[in-house]
C-alpha cells in the first residue's frame, strides 16, 4: 500500500496547471531525475527506508538459501528428506527467481527515476491547431504591454521548428558546397540550432534574472523557439533564391516582425526603462544576427561565374552558391532576369 | 488421522520426524509442476544449426518488407519487431550514399557515419516525441517501423545511381526527383499507417510532420548524391 500511496502523490502532483503557471519550476521542472517520488509524502520517510527494506528481503532470501544449503549437507549424510531432496530444483529456482524479481524492480525503479520522459510529458500536450495558432501569432507584435503577455509554456513547436531549421541549414549548406574538415555537415547544422536554441534562452533567462523580469526558463524556450519560425521561412526562401537584396528586404521585414513580438512580450513582463533596455536590445540583437549568420556563413564567394550569370550590372561581391540541380538554375536565372529587365526598363 | 491406526505399527509415527530411515527404500518421480524448464527444452535455440537460424531471421525480415511495400493495417510488423532489417538497409544506404559527389580535394558526399547518426538519432527523436504526445507504442516497435519504412528510400537510391550511370543533366534529373519522391511519400505513407493508429485521433498531424522531416532530409541526401566522376 505504501507504494501506491506514494504513485498517486506524485502523479497529483504531474496534473497541474496545464497551463504552466508561473510556479512551474517549483512543482514539475526543477531537479527533474531528483523528483524523488518517496519525499512527496511526509510520512513514508527517505528512499533509503526502501532500499534498506529490499536489501533486508534480499539478505533474508539469502539465508533462506543458505539454510537449504546448510540442511541439504546435513540431511545429505543421514538420508534425505524426501521432501526437500524432490524439491530442491525448485525451491533454488524459486529463490533464484525472487532475486531475479527484486533486482529487476530496483532497476527498473531506478531507470524510472532518471531516465522519465514523463516529467516532459506536460509540455508535450498541444493539439495542432494550436500549434498553428501560436506559429501565426510569432510574427505578429503586440500593442499591449502594460499587461503581462501570457506565453504558451510547451516544448513541441519549439522542438519541430529548430529540427526544420537543421533540415533547412542542411539545405542551404549542401548547396553551397560548404566544406566541413573536421566534423560533419550534420554535426555543424544540429549543433548551431541547438546551440542557439538552449543557449541563447539560458543567457536571456539569465539576463531576465538579473533585469527581474518575469519569466521562467520554459517560457523563455518556448519563446525563443517560436521566433526561429520566421527563419526557417526567410532561410528557405534565400537558400532557393539567391537574390541578395530580396536577402535584406525579408530579413528586416520578416525578422523585424518576430523580433517585434518577443520585444514586446519581454517589455510587458519587465518593470524600469533601463532593464527593459538590456533585455531587448540583446534579444533583438542576437535573433537578426543568428539570422544574418546563417545566411552568410554557408555561402561561398565566387568571383568567376557571376559574370556569366549576372552580366555587368553585377555589384562587385557577391555570393552566389554552386552545385545547384539545375532546376534551381531556371529558377534563378529567371528571377534575375527579371530583375535585370526591371531595372532595364527604369 | 489417529482411527487409521494398524495394531503394532503406528502409521503415522514417523512424521513428526521428517527424516526417512534407510531401510524403507524410497523411490518414484515426483513431478513438480515447474513448467518453465520444460517450455525451455522445447523452444531453446541454441542447438539448431546456424544455418537455420540465419534462414529463420532471413524470413522474418523478409516478410517485414513485404509488409512495408504493401502497407495494411496489419500489426505483424509490430508484434515481433526487430531491428535486423533497418540495420540491414542503414547499412546498404550509408554505403551506397559514399564516394559523394565533387572533387578531389573537398567532401562533398555524407560520410557513413553521417547517415547512420542521421536515421538513428533522427528515429530514437521521433519515437520520443510519440511517445510523449501519448502514444501506445513502445519504443523499439517505433524503432523497428521506422527502419523498415526506408526500404523504398533505398530501393530508389539504386534507381538513382543506375539512372546517373545511363542519363545526365536535366533528364536524369528530372527521373531522379520523381522517382525520390514517389518513394518518400510510400516511406510517409507506410509509417503512418503503423504509427498513426496509436495516436489519440487528433493528433495524428503531430506525429506524423517529425516523421515527414526526417524521410524528406534522407529523402534530399539521396536526391543530391552525384557519384564523384
Amino acid at each position: 500500500q505504501r507504494r501506491e500511496r506514494k504513485m498517486s502523490a506524485s502523479e497529483g502532483n504531474k496534473n497541474t496547471e496545464p497551463w504552466g503557471g508561473f510556479d512551474d519550476n517549483l512543482i514539475q521542472g526543477t531537479g527533474s531525475a531528483v523528483i524523488d517520488m518517496e519525499n512527496m509524502d511526509d510520512t513514508s520517510g527517505s528512499s533509503f527506508e526502501d532500499m534498506g527494506e529490499m536489501h533486508q528481503r534480499m539478505k533474508e532470501e539469502e539465508e533462506v538459501t543458505a539454510e537449504a544449503a546448510a540442511t541439504e549437507e546435513d540431511n545429505g549424510n543421514d538420508g534425505e528428506f524426501l521432501g526437500m531432496k524432490g524439491l530442491k530444483g525448485q525451491l533454488g529456482r524459486q529463490v533464484a527467481d525472487e532475486v531475479w524479481q527484486a533486482g529487476k524492480r530496483q532497476a527498473s525503479k531506478a531507470f524510472n527515476l532518471y531516465a522519465n520522459i514523463d516529467i516532459l510529458r506536460p509540455y508535450f500536450d498541444v493539439e495542432p491547431v494550436q500549434v498553428r495558432n501560436r506559429l501565426i501569432e510569432s510574427m505578429i507584435p503586440i500593442r499591449m504591454i502594460n499587461f503581462p503577455q501570457k506565453i504558451a509554456g510547451e516544448l513541441y513547436g519549439p522542438l519541430m521548428l529548430v529540427f526544420t531549421l537543421v533540415a533547412i541549414l542542411l539545405h542551404g549548406m549542401k548547396t553551397s558546397g560548404t566544406v566541413i574538415r573536421e566534423g560533419t555537415l550534420m554535426g555543424t547544422a544540429i549543433g548551431t540550432c541547438f546551440g542557439y536554441w538552449l543557449g541563447v534562452s539560458s543567457f536571456i533567462y539569465f539576463l531576465a534574472y538579473l533585469c527581474n523580469a518575469q519569466i521562467t526558463m520554459l517560457q523563455m524556450l518556448s519563446l525563443l523557439g517560436y521566433g526561429l519560425f520566421s527563419h526557417c521561412l526567410i532561410l528557405f526562401i534565400t537558400y532557393n533564391v539567391h537574390f541578395h537584396s530580396l536577402f535584406y528586404i525579408l530579413w528586416l521585414v520578416i525578422g523585424g516582425l518576430s523580433t517585434l513580438r518577443m520585444v514586446a512580450v519581454l517589455i510587458s513582463r519587465t518593470v524600469g526603462q533601463t532593464p527593459r533596455l538590456i533585455l531587448c536590445g540583446t534579444i533583438a540583437a542576437l535573433h537578426m544576427l543568428f539570422l544574418l549568420y546563417l545566411h552568410f556563413a554557408y555561402h561561398k564567394i565566387i568571383e568567376g561565374i557571376l559574370d556569366t550569370l549576372e552580366g555587368p550590372n553585377a555589384p562587385p561581391i557577391q555570393r552566389v552558391a554552386r552545385d545547384l540541380p539545375s532546376i534551381v538554375n531556371v529558377v534563378n536565372a529567371t528571377v534575375k532576369s527579371l530583375a535585370a529587365a526591371a531595372m532595364n526598363s527604369q | 488421522m489417529a482411527e487409521v491406526d494398524e495394531p503394532g505399527k503406528p502409521l503415522f509415527a514417523g512424521l513428526s520426524d521428517v527424516s526417512i530411515s534407510e531401510d524403507i527404500p524410497v523411490e518414484g518421480d515426483i513431478s513438480v509442476p515447474v513448467g518453465s524448464q520444460n517450455v525451455d527444452d522445447v523452444f531453446s535455440t541454441l542447438d539448431e544449426p546456424v544455418k537455420d537460424t540465419i534462414l529463420r531471421d532471413l524470413r522474418a525480415v523478409g516478410k517485414k518488407f513485404i509488409h512495408v511495400m504493401y502497407p495494411k493495417q496489419s500489426s505483424a510488423l509490430l508484434r515481433d519487431w526487430d531491428l535486423w532489417g533497418p540495420l540491414l538497409l542503414c547499412v546498404t544506404l550509408a554505403l551506397m550514399l559514399q564516394g559523394g559527389s565533387a572533387d578531389s580535394k573537398e567532401d562533398g558526399g555524407p560520410q557513413f557515419a553521417e547517415v547512420f547518426v542521421i536515421i538513428w538519432f533522427g528515429s530514437v527523436i521521433i519515437t520520443l516525441n510519440s511517445k510523449l504526445l501519448g502514444g501506445t507504442i513502445s519504443f523499439f516497435q517505433s524503432l523497428c517501423v521506422l527502419g523498415y519504412c526506408i526500404l523504398p528510400l533505398t530501393v530508389a537510391m539504386v534507381v538513382c545511381r543506375l539512372v546517373l550511370l545511363g542519363f545526365t543533366g536535366t533528364i536524369s534529373f528530372i527521373i531522379r526527383l520523381i522517382v525520390v519522391t514517389a518513394s518518400f511519400s510510400w516511406s510517409v505513407f507506410a509509417s503512418t499507417a503503423f504509427l498513426a493508429d496509436s495516436q489519440p485521433a487528433n493528433r495524428k498531424a503531430l506525429v506524423v510532420y517529425p516523421i515527414f522531416l526526417f524521410y524528406f532530409v534522407i529523402g534530399w541526401m539521396v536526391l543530391t548524391f552525384s557519384p564523384s566522376q
